[in-house]
């Protein structure tokens, strides 16, 4: 049985919805009219500023073109549903947004993605623009911890954007945005559940089969098998077998601090992702992690999936104060 | 064939646009098993992109022909599937540079250029249940049934028979490369797609030009 969707023809369903969006914020964002797929912040990048590309395919709104906006991205090259942008509409963000201090491609780790945006790295070197690349790996369920570099950016994708955009908006040069840039992702922990699947608006088919009764904890943003399937537990149970895998890895130390995101996956409710916080916020107390941010609702979703995902950040004192700087993008404000 | 011409290079591509539309669903669902179920979409599109842009073209030659598919399929695209492909062709094309037509020698040479140019642009080695998987041994068997002086006919049909059977042989393999190396032990018992769109394509080949 086909998916039910409101769309009209699924070729073009990417086209009408970037339409959308510049329509309903025309004073964050602009499409470039040489490259409608290169997304490009209003307010324009100030001399000097690094500028920050972020990007990947569509389907994860508002990731990733929601971060576009001042003290976040200053571009987002849109791809198809779930596939990465090519490098064309990429270069043409770079070219963009270079305001003569170097741009950053920060994205998630994913094949594709490594490929266009090498390509387009290379194309802009050939431009004199200088590109430095930072891919975001913050899924801990997507790859053991000896291998992490092979890790999977998702969630998580909101801070680690979030701390390199302010550090550009705080005019740091480009070495120094790229290292916060790696730090950001070094200290962000992200684990998904899904409850039941997405389907893609060309196919209307679910991209991947789960029982009526189960749930399947790690699985990716595109579907991608995670870690352990078996039946869906009450929520504190899934908190739980999330949070302990997250806090695995979080850094040791005296006086922890964390940001926390509670992410739904497209169809989850806030209802359920406030229960789930509620126990996130007892585990961090118990843990004496105190809480520096709670973000709760659909930062990067998969479509109509359900489902959800909690990213933990260890803050210090940069990375907390990086957070905390104000931006004001199409769909999310701070400060 | 004995000489391959623009023109049927053109159609060599509407063959292929026509084969991956027939069997998208069957590529998305091998997809769906192993990754995230968009491939038979992507290479739909990039081959409906190719036949787009090559309807538009005025008088080319082979070489302007690989360019264009590469272009368009590249920009169609995006995803792992349109670097791969776009650096296939291109290096076809460039195999194909200054040849007004193709003969046996040269089309083999095309071919084999892009079988080397995913593998480049992938980094990936045969084993690793990736689309390499079908291309390495169409290549192997192209360049062995060259080597042996066979017509161009029976070089294609080496090649896709080779193509096939690579992309069958991936069903065992463990993915440790793209997409599904996440899954570990579970990729085991799925053909790769990206194979199985491989040995589609070759399989084309062989039945349009190698007739």
């Amino acid at each position: 049985m086909k998916t039910k969707k409101l769309i009209n023809d699924p070729r073009y369903v990417v086209e009408e919805m970037l339409e959308g969006i510049v329509k309903a914020h025309p004073g964050h964002v602009r499409q470039l009219p040489h490259s409608p797929r290169s997304i490009v912040a209003v307010e324009a990048n100030r001399p000097g500023k690094v500028g920050v590309v972020v990007g990947g395919g569509s389907g994860h709104e508002p990731t990733f073109l929601g971060y576009v906006g001042k003290g976040l991205a200053d571009a987002c090259p849109a791809g198809n549903v779930f596939a990465s942008p090519p490098p064309d509409p990429i270069l043409e963000c770079a070219k963009a947004v270079n305001s003569g201090g170097g741009v950053l491609f920060l994205y998630g780790n994913y094949a594709g993605d490594v490929m266009n945006f090498d390509m387009a790295a290379e194309m802009a070197a050939m431009e004199d623009i200088e590109v430095r690349t930072v891919v975001t790996t913050d899924d801990v369920a997507s790859a053991p911890l000896d291998r992490k570099a092979e890790r999977r950016g998702v969630a998580g994708n909101v801070f680690i954007f979030k701390a390199a955009g302010a550090a550009a908006d705080k005019m740091l040069p480009l070495d120094e945005v790229e290292r916060v840039a790696r730090k950001a992702n070094e200290n962000t922990f992200t684990v998904g559940v899904a409850l039941s699947p997405c389907s893609l608006p060309q196919t209307r088919r679910p991209n991947f089969e789960l029982g009526e009764d189960e749930m399947e904890i790690g699985m990716g943003i595109h579907g991608e098998p995670g870690v352990m399937r078996g039946p869906l537990q009450a929520a504190d149970a899934v908190v739980d077998d999330m949070l302990d895998r997250i806090l695995a890895e979080f850094p040791r130390g005296e006086a922890r601090r964390a940001a926390v995101l509670v992410n739904s996956l497209g169809s989850t409710p806030l209802m359920e992702l406030y229960v789930a916080n509620r126990r996130v916020a007892e585990r961090l107390a118990g843990e004496n992690i105190s809480v520096h941010r709670t973000l709760v609702g659909p930062y990067c979703t998969s479509l109509e999936m359900a489902g959800m995902s909690i990213t933990l950040m260890a803050l210090d004192d940069e990375l907390a104060e990086l957070l905390d700087h104000p931006c004001d993008c199409a769909m999310f404000r701070s400060g | 064939m004995d000489a391959v011409t623009a023109k049927q290079l053109i159609a060599l591509f509407e063959a292929i646009a026509t084969r991956v539309e027939t069997e998208k669903d069957r590529l998305s669902e091998l997809d769906g098993a192993i990754g995230d179920g968009d491939h038979g979409v992507s290479m739909s599109i990039g081959f409906s992109a190719v036949t787009d842009a090559l309807s538009r073209l005025e008088d080319p030659d082979p070489a302007a022909v690989f360019n264009a598919a590469a272009r368009s399929f590249l920009n169609a695209v995006g995803a792992s599937a349109g670097p791969l492909y776009a650096t296939a062709f291109m290096r076809a094309g460039a195999a194909a540079k200054g040849h007004a037509v193709l003969d046996r020698d040269g089309f083999a040479r095309a071919l084999l250029a892009m079988a080397q140019g995913v593998r480049e642009r992938g980094k990936a080695e045969p084993g690793e249940k990736t689309m390499v998987d079908a291309w390495a041994p169409a290549a192997e068997a192209a360049q062995a049934a060259l080597d042996r002086g066979e017509p161009l006919g029976a070089i294609l049909t080496a090649a896709a028979a080779a193509a096939r059977e690579g992309a069958e042989a991936t069903k065992a393999m463990l993915a440790t490369k793209g997409r599904a190396s996440r899954l570990g032990e579970r990729s085991i018992g799925h053909m790769d797609p990206g194979a199985a769109s491989a040995a589609l394509i070759v399989g084309t080949v062989a039945d349009t030009i190698g007739r």
